[in-house]
């Protein structure tokens, strides 16, 4: 591990100017970060301990039905918090099938966001990566990929984002509130994100000393908590990342859905929004038939990135599945394998 | 469970006990200590720099970049290492494998040591070996079983024939009323016990201590004296704890010579630890395999003949071949079999001995092929397999010395519920709809003997000591061995003095083949009946003892006193026997071998049968092991509960095997792409379904005479063939690769 500059932020100002210098980076948890400075994939030059930040770690719900989640929020007491996880049963299931029980209790709801790709080429140093070098070429397109992506990849890069916890976030519009240099702004999380194209080392819209204070749910979100599912599929039972995942929660309006709202995991380089799916659905009956042409709207646009074909099929039934789910219900309690396929629901309406 | 009663009466108090591990108190508070626990004054950390590359050499390395590093002492590279007494490329027997030492400047194999960077804190020796920025002459790596060039050894494993056959089996075949061909391929396993390789080296002139893992304590010293150029008696080895060992610390790893070179080099000691990611590459492997069988059965279902292939993968520079096929030299009555092996060299490390080297492999592909083949011939694959008993081992002919596994598949059947399997696959459901799918495979393993040596001694007070550089890898053997030498000279254990560990103890052979407590217990018992011996001469020539003139054989020994067998109300203790002999102890010498006679004439094997069942999301493909039941006959059993949790282990370790752990190597760089335990997957707790393992009574008079078969490794042969035809009986799905993943089961 290179030597850098260790500096604990008192203020968010404090903290903003000190990472706004080039090679700064924020160290919250660590749970990634530390094992990328051991890897030597991340060699920054200075660290900014947000840790200690005042105010950063409260979950509030706002009047009106939002939900404030503070930066510094540990990833499993935001999963345990009685309202939240009734009110957003689907990000606390999310939350709760991804890691270890350790790395959640240790790890931020801002460093989930902002968490790096699994690629194994991303993390060898040896290989050619785009991402860590531009312009080095991408080393993963004819190598082993088996888990890269399907959706918004391109020829320079075909990683994915590990997040469990975004995929939901971004189908309920959550938003991050950024302080930087030049102010607060708030960002859509689907737009925090960018796809790869030319450029996949520049992963978000986050200018140097941007800082994540929170993360915000808009009051429509708890409209889904009545039918409301996160499902992971791995290849194991737990402490995997997601092959393929998916988040559906639906509104219904009579006997019809009235809103749905649903996204992937494991198959882009960021959570990707179902939103084809999404207005398949609207209005439609909720039966296995709507499900799959619900799914082949938005499967439509993907393609194999290598030899990962198979993840375009169960990424659909993947979303027929979800959908299924969630239209039997959000279960009174969080199953004891949470999003898993193995939660022990009915696998059929 | 044994009958603790009569193993009470047949040995003592101890053998049958189930007795929790004796150092489980200080494993648990951290007390005992580990290799890398050890910090002499002085001590410099270690850190190896390995090669990106796999094939070709090192052009350059920033040595000044490293020196210059803050705390970096010293730089080892092939151009300052210590030079070496002997070749590290010679091999005087097949048990010295090649070691990359830095003699030189090649590369061949990722993952290989090219520097060893020496520093004040493990920090600074981290990062000296980040600024050695090595550039490489490179050339093209050979990987995997179809790229590399093609050999025919002789040998496979720790030495068998590569070929062994009995009978005409194309005969065999052309007469068989059905007949199965089927392809097998098993993947490539890199070593990752808890603990890394790890070492600590101190030299006192030419006095060399070391700490560090053995499961072969006499084998390191040996061949630390020959690098070395060292008298072994100036080398000792300390290793009273392992954090697993599974056949990756039989063998001193180059690294760990590394460590030892590292010291000489500065003059000071130094410790040097395998980060995880070095574990893929200089430690051992188990090389993947692509096995072909062909088998042929008569109208009854009775095989005709059985045709096992295996093509394995060695590395460029060195031999060792995974034997997966002789599995079936031992297992299924055919009156035509053929064993055959091939082999390719690549672009690797050299493949070693991990848990079950051959029969793993070979059992998930055999088991595999009687599944097809019971399906074949409409039958259930247990009656299938009972069918095909062997009554004498099937190439050699030899009679079983004993052999219970009938009683383990009808024990194992039983409780596990065997007769509630769907003849069809794909028929079983859950009431949420999962697919459901029961499997079954038998387990085996050779009940092997090696040598070895022990000391036993009582003392005039009545205490002993029974001392032998045994190896407890975590598997009990400090408590195992222990419980044979409180029997073997008559006491409680609570009065016996048990020294294992270390190399300057008498030579316990290696831990490995799942022979050790066999063998060195049969040391034990050997030197603990020989110290008996005496003190019966001692007690029954002396006519003021009241064991006056029973004779030797007339006395047992029982609580610390010898015992007249015609008369067991007349009995004497130890203490007294001696203080009247005006002795403060007596000591002998034991050794513990196979026994040639026996082993001629006897085929030596433990059984087992074990019985999976899968639970399979029918869109989603994704599986779990729910339930898995083995039944084990393996001779004695010395404690229940190690036992027990080897047949655990190894059983999860059959799970690993079928459903998870795969090294993914890209083909173009020859490096594991894969090397964390993040993503080289072993079961983690949710995947280690309901376990039960029974104890299936089994008394052999030939293997040795204690009676005692392996069991370290028999867990996961049976294991992973069972699961994966569960899969097959869940699905409808023949996945033949291991390990199956859900996109192979999307249909």
């Amino acid at each position: 591990m290179n030597r850098f500059d260790y500096v604990r932020a008192g203020s968010v100002a404090e903290a903003v100017a000190a990472a706004a210098e080039p090679g700064a980076a924020y160290l919250a948890a660590g749970t990634n970060l530390l094992d990328l400075m051991k890897g030597n994939i991340a060699r920054p030059g200075r660290l900014v301990d947000v840790t200690h930040l005042p105010g950063l770690d409260r979950i509030e719900h706002l009047p009106g039905g939002g939900v404030r989640i503070g930066a510094l929020v540990r990833n499993s007491d935001l999963a345990y918090d009685p309202d939240f996880a009734r009110t957003h049963p689907a990000v606390a299931e999310a939350l709760l099938s991804g890691a270890s029980a350790q790395l959640r209790n240790a790890a931020t709801v801002a460093g989930n966001l902002l968490q790096r790709t699994r690629c194994p080429y991303f993390y060898d140093p040896a290989s050619a990566c785009n991402k860590r070098d531009p312009g080095a070429g991408c080393d993963a397109r004819s190598g082993e990929t088996r888990l890269h992506a399907v959706l918004g990849w391109s020829e320079h890069c075909i990683a994915t984002h590990p997040s469990d916890f975004c995929v939901p976030l971004v189908s309920l519009d959550a938003v991050v509130e950024i302080e930087g240099k030049a102010g607060a702004r708030d960002v859509p999380l689907e737009a925090l994100y960018r796809l790869p194209d030319s450029r996949p080392d520049r992963e978000t819209v986050l200018a140097p000393g941007d800082l994540i204070v929170a993360l915000r749910l808009p009051p429509e979100a708890a409209g889904f908590a009545a039918h409301s599912r996160y499902l992971k599929v791995r290849d194991r039972t737990s402490y995997a990342f997601a092959v393929v995942s998916a988040a559906a929660s639906l509104r219904f309006e009579g006997g019809r859905i009235g809103e749905a709202r649903v996204a992937l995991g494991g198959v882009a380089l960021k959570p990707w929004r179902a939103r084809a799916t999404e207005a398949v659905l609207a209005g439609a009956e909720p039966n296995e038939r709507s499900f799959g042409e619900a799914a082949d709207a938005t499967l439509a646009d993907a393609h194999p990135s290598g030899d990962n074909a198979y993840k375009i099929e169960l990424a659909r039934r993947l979303i027929v599945r979800a959908l299924t789910l969630a239209a039997a219900g959000t279960p009174e309690r969080m199953p004891a394998l949470p999003a898993s396929a193995f939660s022990g629901d009915a696998l059929h309406a | 469970m044994p009958d603790i009663a009569y193993e009470q009466a047949r040995h003592g108090s101890s053998i049958g006990q189930p007795l929790t591990r004796r150092d489980g108190f200080l494993k648990v508070t951290g007390a005992a200590t580990y290799a890398a626990d050890n910090r002499p004054e002085g001590l410099l950390h270690a850190v190896v720099a390995v090669s990106r590359i796999a094939r070709g050499r090192v052009a350059s390395l920033d040595v000044a970049a490293a020196k210059a590093h803050s705390g970096v002492v010293e730089v080892m590279t092939g151009t300052n290492a210590p030079r070496l007494a002997q070749d590290p490329d010679a091999k005087h027997n097949p048990f010295m494998f090649r070691l990359d030492l830095l003699q030189n400047d090649r590369v061949r194999y990722a993952h290989q040591p090219i520097a060893v960077v020496i520093a004040e804190t493990l920090e600074a020796a981290t990062e000296g070996a980040e600024l050695l920025a090595p550039r490489y002459e490179v050339d093209p790596p050979q990987i995997g079983l179809d790229a590399g060039e093609p050999q025919e050894p002789e040998g496979v494993g720790a030495g068998d024939k590569a070929i062994v056959s009995r009978g005409d089996v194309e005969a065999g075949l052309d007469q068989a009323e059905r007949r199965v061909e089927t392809t097998y391929e098993t993947a490539a396993q890199y070593h990752n016990a808890l603990e890394p390789h790890a070492i600590v080296a101190q030299w006192d002139g030419d006095r060399l201590i070391v700490d560090t893992p053995s499961q072969g304590l006499a084998m390191a010293k040996m061949r630390l004296a020959g690098l070395f150029g060292l008298d072994p008696k100036s080398i000792l080895v300390r290793s009273p704890y392992l954090g697993g060992g599974f056949g990756s610390k039989g063998f001193l790893s180059g690294p760990q010579v590394l460590g030892v070179m590292a010291a000489k080099l500065v003059g000071r000691p130094v410790k040097l630890v395998l980060r995880r990611e070095q574990m893929f590459g200089p430690v051992g492997h188990r090389a993947e395999t692509r096995q072909t069988l062909r088998l042929g059965t008569d109208a009854s279902g009775a095989l005709t003949a059985l045709d096992h292939h295996t093509l394995t993968a060695t590395s460029r520079f060195d031999e060792f071949y995974e034997p997966a096929s002789a599995i079936s030299r031992y297992l299924y009555a055919a009156p035509a079999v053929s064993t055959r092996h091939s082999g390719v060299r690549v672009d690797t490390g050299t493949p070693l001995f991990m848990r079950a080297p051959g029969e793993a492999s070979g059992s998930v592909a055999l088991e595999g092929a009687i599944d097809e083949m019971a399906e074949a011939c409409g039958l259930d694959p247990l009656e299938f397999r009972l069918r095909n008993y062997a009554e004498s081992e099937p190439i050699s002919g030899r009679p079983f010395s004993s052999k219970a596994l009938r009683e383990c598949y009808a024990q194992g059947a039983a409780r596990f519920g065997w007769d509630k399997r769907g003849p069809v696959p794909r028929s079983m459901r859950d009431s949420a709809g999962r697919l459901i799918g029961y499997g079954m495979g038998t387990a085996l393993f050779p009940a092997l003997m090696m040598q070895a040596e022990a000391r036993a001694e009582i003392r005039a007070d009545g205490t002993g000591t029974v001392a032998l550089g045994a190896h407890d890898m975590g598997q009990g053997a400090w408590t195992a061995l222990a419980q044979i030498a409180a029997d073997g000279l008559g006491i409680d254990l609570d009065r016996l003095d048990f020294q294992s560990g270390t190399s300057d103890l008498p030579n316990a052979g290696i831990a490995g083949g799942s022979a050790h407590t066999a063998t060195a217990g049969t040391a034990i018992h050997s030197a603990a009946a020989a110290v008996l011996a005496q003190l019966a001469d001692l007690a029954t020539n002396d006519e003021r003892s009241p064991l006056y003139g029973a004779g030797n054989a007339g006395v047992y020994a029982r609580g610390g006193r010898l015992v007249r067998r015609d008369d067991e109300g007349r009995s004497e203790a130890f203490s007294e026997i001696l203080n009247r002999a005006g002795r403060t102890s007596v000591s002998a010498q034991g050794q513990g071998a196979p026994d040639p006679a026996s082993r001629e004439a006897y085929a030596m094997h433990a059984h087992g049968a074990v019985f999976a069942e899968v639970s399979i999301d029918p869109d989603l493909g994704q599986i779990r092991v729910t339930r898995l039941v083995g039944a084990f006959a393996a001779g004695r059993v010395v404690n229940p509960r190690l036992v027990t949790s080897q047949y655990y282990g190894g059983m999860i370790w059959g799970v690993s095997f079928a459903l998870h752990e795969k090294a993914v190597v890209d083909p173009r760089s020859g490096r594991v792409m894969n090397a964390n335990l993040g993503e080289y997957h072993v079961p983690v707790n949710a995947d280690v379904p309901s376990i039960d393992a029974i104890l299936v009574d089994e008394h052999d008079p030939h293997v040795n005479p204690l009676g005692i078969k392996g069991v370290g490794e028999i867990g996961i042969t049976g294991t992973a063939g069972a699961i994966a035809n569960a899969v097959y009986h869940a699905t409808g799905i023949r996945v033949r690769k291991t390990p199956i993943t859900l996109d192979q089961l999307l249909g």
